[in-house]
């Protein structure tokens, strides 16, 4: 079962800070779709280096959210990805498609 | 203490900014989305720390750091901890935080910070220390020397045994290699922006992402001397 997504590090940073934590919502629901499709107009044309230099983004957030297998995941992804494969794919996507998921309900 | 923050993300400048908020005496001035912008306000602002992602599309933290004439305090945040070997290749750069950054660990970097000493600005280099060139060139041509005027020489081609020197007048190849001729040029109006190619700085039009545009010859710019050419820019 893949991991999910949790404010607990944002939660932490933002201590009583109401006004962080909105505006930390408010970027990745305004960020993360951006990137994920900018992700999949790379991966979708096989352009191997600008999917790897989306990829390093995305993992940040995974990071964030506190998703550290699917961190791990990214890094790994982001390598076969500068080597020209992308045995990783599928399972990236299923991330993103969680993260999707969870946003919406944040 | 005040400090600036450069990171493509939205995300990860605000996350800064609030571990920034919850040091006392610690004033976030700025924050840029990239390091470029960044260069333009370093000209204008003295700055105590940067905060500098080091992996940015295009222009990255590293090429920043080489471009800084008289750099302050840098911490590197980066989410790759094999960047933070880059870390110690540079005497400005103090720290490196690895993303997710926790407070505790931010705290341990601006302790460190606070105890090094304070960055004081460069103080004008004094004028008349540059060298004084000659404002001529000859160059040899069929036993014939040729008298080229620096300040009309454009672009310098390396062409194998030969060296291609393009001027606002007209075009010579001689038969030298370019770094004998790099050695005869001064410095203030003279840059080596690829292995192949000297430009006359002055020159310049207009510059682009790889390359540079010198009345009609593009010329292009290698990755690594890209950071002296940035710094040597009066951008505004």
């Amino acid at each position: 079962m893949i991991e999910q997504p949790n404010l607990d590090y944002v939660d932490q940073l933002a201590g009583d800070d109401i006004a962080f934590r909105g505006q930390f919502i408010e970027i990745i629901k305004t960020e993360f779709p951006l990137e994920k499709e900018e992700y999949f107009g790379h991966v979708t044309n096989n352009r191997f280096k600008e999917t790897a230099e989306i990829v390093h983004k995305l993992k940040h957030k995974f990071n964030i959210l506190g998703m550290q297998d699917s961190y791990k995941l990214a890094v790994t992804y982001e390598m076969e990805l500068l080597k020209g494969n992308q045995d990783s794919k599928s399972k990236f996507i299923k991330v993103l498609q969680t993260i999707d998921e969870y946003i919406k309900t944040i | 203490m005040n400090c600036i923050i450069i990171d493509d993300e939205a995300m990860a400048r605000a996350i800064v900014k609030q571990l920034c908020s919850k040091i006392p005496n610690l004033d976030v001035i700025e924050e840029f989305d990239n390091a470029i912008s960044a260069i333009k306000f370093l000209n204008q602002q003295t700055i105590d720390v940067i905060f500098l992602d080091i992996h940015m599309p295009g222009f990255s933290g590293v090429d920043f750091v080489q471009t800084l004439k008289d750099p302050p305090k840098i911490v590197l945040t980066t989410s790759d901890t094999d960047f933070a070997i880059a870390a110690y290749e540079y005497e400005s750069i103090v720290d490196y935080l690895v993303k997710p950054i926790t407070q505790e660990r931010f705290e341990k970097c601006i302790d460190k910070i606070s105890n090094l000493p304070a960055h004081k600005p460069a103080q004008p280099a004094a004028t008349g220390n540059e060298k004084d060139e000659g404002e001529d060139l000859y160059i040899n041509i069929d036993r014939r020397l040729i008298k080229l005027k620096l300040n009309e020489i454009l672009v310098i081609e390396a062409k194998g045994d030969y060296i291609d020197v393009k001027t606002e007048k007209e075009d010579y190849r001689v038969h030298t290699t370019l770094k004998k001729i790099k050695e005869k040029l001064p410095e203030r109006l003279f840059l080596q922006i690829h292995r192949s190619y000297i430009i006359n700085f002055t020159k310049i039009i207009d510059i682009e992402d790889n390359s540079v545009l010198i009345a009609k010859n593009v010329v292009p710019i290698s990755r690594s001397n890209r950071p002296e050419l940035m710094r040597r820019l009066n951008l505004l």
